[in-house]
């Protein structure tokens, strides 16, 4: 019976996303040996343990109930984000969790994009399924369904998690059926706009901008943005082709790379595995990236290919902004490296998405 | 692909999800390629920023080489001690930090700049010292803020100890940092800013030898600039220690002596020229100097009218009365004038059309009194006859005018006058009159209390004249001896022609100075049972035209002057007392009285011939609180 219920699991994709988090796991363990941190890897075990828990129980769900309930569920994340507001846990100057006693916490922005990928796939589902073009109007409403949240989130504040909304609404957008037309007139507005607003120094004031980079650390000057980077670069620089091993990364093991288990893992492990394993875990995102959309290829509705492509669109924008300010391509955010990172939100996040998409696939040929 | 039939319209389209993938291979070959970038192309320069980042150069300080007296007893010594460093690698605005890091250390903001300033073209890599011998509560500090003040480092040193209360300061002399002049002299070429160096007496002349050589620890550190590890490191070679010729003893009874007084005693082996004490009054605290100066001590220092600072040793040029009368003898008998020469001396007499007191009606004066008896009227007359080149060429011939050669620094030469000496620095002739003052020691004439001794020591031992020196020859290899004699140039070892009846005709009648009774010069300093003999003087320090205008008052008070020797012939040990204002010569004869008491007894008591001295003097202390010794009478 249950044998028969998985027969379409997609199990390749499962085992790449379990070797990263074994790569995730071990790197942990380097980057926290010295520090008081010390044993997280044994943390992001149950975290891992409960994620693919949560990701088989989810595949069971059919994701049409899902659907039908992603309107209650938006509400709730409503809901949900103004009690973070009102009762939310402050941390480091951003109110981002719901204390749930016990020394649980719950960070409601993290499920709100789970939400988020539901709902848009069910709102371009019933664009699609009309037959219509999308119109201006449809635009609007769905910049409306993702910039609420969004902003709620930013008010938090907490631009790294707000973010990731965007590659919901640009995926929908996209595979909604958006004209190219529409397309670059949207982005000439947000670049006119952006551009106005940054000369004239009204939309963000220098401190903002400031705090736009590195509005994470709120410590010190040695923890400010632009060390970070330096930092982080000459972590990654310095591991070379094959790296400095595990647990000898001067970089990671000296504290020299802020963070080096969480938002820099990524540095840290190319320090101590060089650029060939650097290589390799861009292979691995690639291989599930790539295993997603082909599942999006092969949903049996449009809503499925809408849901995975929503996960595959966060999923893709998280490796690029997280990598990229490890490597200095992109200013630091705070945007966590999907399945490599430490944390428990994003964890289970990360795989009651990959449940879903589990779901989508097993019912590919079923209805 | 789908089993039901669906309406096309309501389906994805199947190119922009093919798309999809493009653009995910797309965003992974960039990031790619800009890690290729970093880890293969910038592997070699990340790696030396790591390095940097981690490996940092901790300088290991040579402690200095400790000082001991001839019999090896300590005379400056080492104590542990923390300095605080500023390290300017890190990637910090160090300005902003700097009024905390003064608060917390206690130095003046303005201070703490200057010194940045200093070194702002100093390599990045050296560390700049703050503070030296910082307190527990200021290494508490430091530990305290690692985090936020993470280019603070604090390095355990060995500082300078040395004797308490001054004693023997001008003679040790004392270090500091190397000041910004020195560096642009060329022996300091190996010398690096913040380096301590010996500024006077020995530990200027002895630098390179007690210096050692400093070694380094490159140590690993994280991210708070903690210590993790240790690389590799180079050992600092400690100092040589010195062994000085000077005696521990006789120092102690000089510097008691001088307790309260202004001048200097010196005392030397005439056989070697071994210097056995040296005292300078007043004196200074090199301790004070060894840590960073109050400017309340320096201002004391620097306004004392006294010259603190001063070796009078060898750096006070003064006339020395009647201690000279013994070169005047020297040459008078040399010549063959002084041995048959009687004078009448009736407090005095008549030279070139001007009176010339004597001190006393001494009557008939012949040589062999005219020493133990000061008769100015006797060498009035024998300067007359020699004229004042042949006085000149013999003072010249014992040393007078000229450095000793002493190993230590700004020896003072003093003045022999002549005919080509007026020439030469007045442009004026020499008038004739001038030699009768020159004949007793005063006039032009100015001598240091080193060469006095020197002079005389040489003289009673039968013309044998040695380079003085305060570190023994055997303690240094043949190149730094040769280095230090090159340095310290003079008139070195040397003999002068001196008969056989001349000498004992000179020493005898200083033996006889000492002698109780009639009217020897230095009858109170007699000593039974030593063989004490010497020189009185009582140099005055202004005409006594000019006295008579100012009234008088303690700076006009002569300079006492002492030059003893014992045993009279061939001695052991010749002292020379410069009291200044010490009023007669007298005066100064019972100080080097003391000295050589002190030195016999010790003596004495190495060859086991006492049963015991005073117990051997702990090191680095001085007889606190003696003085009080100064004699009543004249």
């Amino acid at each position: 019976m249950i044998r028969s219920r998985f027969r379409d699991f997609d199990w390749m994709l499962l085992s790449f996303v379990l070797v990263l988090s074994v790569v995730s796991v071990l790197e942990i363990r380097s980057a926290t040996a010295m520090t008081k941190f010390h044993g997280f890897q044994q943390k992001q075990m149950v975290f891992l343990a409960v994620g693919i828990v949560g990701m088989f129980v989810i595949s069971l769900i059919d994701y049409h109930r899902l659907l039908e309930i992603a309107y209650w569920a938006y509400g709730v994340s409503l809901v949900s984000l103004v009690a973070v507001w009102l009762v939310g846990t402050k941390v480091l100057g951003a109110r981002r969790w719901i204390n749930l006693g016990g020394g649980a916490h719950f960070q409601p922005s993290e499920w709100v994009r789970l939400v988020l990928i539901l709902v848009a796939a069910r709102f371009f589902w019933q664009i699609v399924e009309s037959g219509r073009d999308l119109s201006w109007k449809d635009i609007g409403k769905a910049f409306l369904l993702i910039g609420v949240p969004l902003a709620m989130v930013l008010k938090q504040p907490d631009l790294g998690t707000s973010l990731t909304y965007l590659p919901v609404l640009v995926a929908g957008l996209f595979l909604g059926g958006i004209r190219f037309k529409q397309a670059g007139i949207i982005l000439l507005a947000i670049a006119l706009l952006g551009g106005i607003g940054l000369s004239s120094g009204r939309l963000l004031k220098p401190y903002q901008r400031a705090r736009l980079t590195s509005f994470m650390n709120p410590d010190s000057d040695r923890q400010a943005s632009g060390y970070q980077i330096r930092q982080s670069l000459i972590a990654v620089g310095s591991g070379g082709l094959w790296g400095k091993g595990s647990n000898k990364g001067s970089q990671t093991q000296g504290d020299f790379l802020p963070i080096p288990y969480t938002d820099f893992i990524f540095a840290a492990f190319c320090e101590e595995h060089g650029f060939i394993g650097a290589v390799g875990v861009l292979l691995l995102y690639f291989l599930i990236l790539v295993r997603l959309i082909q599942n999006a290829q092969t949903a049996a509705d449009p809503p499925g290919s809408l849901i995975i492509m929503g996960v595959a669109g966060v999923l893709l924008f998280q490796i690029a902004v997280n990598i990229g300010m490890c490597v200095g391509l992109m200013p630091v955010t705070g945007i966590p490296l999907p399945l490599m990172s430490y944390g428990g939100s994003s964890i289970i996040y990360m795989f009651l998405a990959l449940g879903i998409v589990m779901n989508i696939r097993m019912r590919r040929f079923v209805n | 692909m789908d089993l039901d039939s669906v309406d096309r319209k309501e389906k994805l389209s199947a190119t922009r999800l093919q798309v999809s993938q493009y653009g995910v291979a797309l965003v992974l070959v960039v990031l790619g390629c800009w890690l290729w970038r970093l880890q293969i192309l910038g592997a070699d320069t990340y790696r030396v920023l790591a390095e940097q980042n981690r490996v940092r150069k901790v300088p290991v300080l040579a402690p200095r080489g400790r000082i001991f007296d001839r019999y090896g007893r300590i005379l400056v010594d080492n104590y542990p001690s923390v300095t605080c460093y500023l390290l300017r690698e890190q990637q910090k605005d160090l300005d902003a930090d700097l009024p905390m890091i003064a608060a917390g250390l206690h130095i003046p903001l303005e201070q703490i700049q200057d010194t940045l300033r200093n070194f702002q073209y100093a390599p990045k890599y050296q560390p700049i010292p703050l503070k030296q011998d910082i307190t527990p509560d200021e290494q508490a500090f430091i530990e305290a803020h690692r985090n936020e003040l993470p280019e603070l480092e604090t390095l355990d040193e060995q500082r300078r100890l040395y004797p308490k209360d001054g004693f023997a300061a001008h003679l040790i002399g004392y270090v500091g940092e190397v000041s910004e002049n020195d560096l642009n002299q060329e022996r300091f070429a190996a010398y690096e800013p913040g380096d301590v160096v010996g500024k006077s007496g020995i530990e200027e002349t002895y630098d390179s030898i007690l210096r050692g050589t400093d070694g380094s620890r490159d140590i690993v550190v994280n991210s708070h600039g903690r210590e993790v590890g240790q690389m590799g490191q180079e050992l600092a070679v400690p100092g040589q220690d010195l062994r000085l010729t000077i005696d521990l003893d006789v120092q102690m009874a000089a510097e008691k002596a001088m307790e309260g007084k202004i001048g200097s005693i010196v005392a030397m082996d005439p056989h070697t020229g071994e210097i056995l004490a040296m005292v300078s009054r007043p004196t200074y605290d090199p301790n004070q100097f060894s840590v960073r100066l109050s400017s309340a001590y320096w201002k004391s220092i620097m306004e004392n009218p006294d010259h603190p600072m001063m070796n009078k040793a060898i750096q006070a040029q003064l006339a020395p009365g009647s201690t000279f009368k013994i070169i005047m003898s020297l040459a008078g008998l040399q010549e063959n004038v002084a041995q048959s020469l009687r004078v009448m001396c009736n407090g005095g007499g008549m030279f070139y059309g001007q009176f010339h007191a004597c001190d006393k009606h001494h009557g008939m004066v012949d040589i062999q009194n005219a020493i133990p008896w000061s008769c100015d009227t006797f060498y009035y007359t024998l300067a007359e006859k020699l004229g004042i080149d042949t006085i000149a060429r013999y003072g010249s011939s014992v040393g007078i005018g000229q450095k000793t050669g002493i190993d230590l620094p700004e020896e003072a030469s003093g003045i022999m006058p002549s005919v080509l000496w007026k020439l030469k620095t007045q442009h004026q002739p020499w008038y004739p009159g001038e030699v009768i003052s020159v004949g007793i020691g005063q006039g032009a004439l100015e001598v240091t209390p080193l060469q006095l001794a020197r002079a005389i020591g040489g003289i009673a031992s039968g013309g044998v004249l040695a380079r003085p020196h305060v570190v023994f020859a055997d303690e240094l290899r043949a190149d730094e001896l040769s280095a230090i004699r090159s340095t310290y140039p003079g008139s070195g070892d040397k003999t002068i022609p001196l008969t056989n009846a001349n000498w004992q005709i000179i020493t005898d009648a200083m033996a006889q100075t000492t002698a109780p009774g009639g009217f020897d010069t230095a009858a109170a300093a007699h000593m039974d049972g030593i063989d004490f003999a010497g020189k009185t003087g009582t140099a005055q320090v202004m005409s006594h035209s000019a006295l008579a205008r100012t009234g008088g008052g303690h700076s006009t008070v002569p300079n006492a002057w002492f030059v003893g020797i014992a045993p009279r012939r061939n001695p052991d040990i010749v002292v020379a007392v410069l009291w200044e204002h010490g009023n007669w010569g007298n005066n100064s004869a019972k100080l080097a009285a003391q000295v050589i008491d002190a030195y016999v007894t010790e003596q004495r008591a190495r060859a086991g011939n006492l049963q015991k001295v005073a117990a051997a003097p702990k090191p680095v202390q001085t007889p606190d609180g003696a003085g009080g010794t100064a004699p009543a009478g004249q």
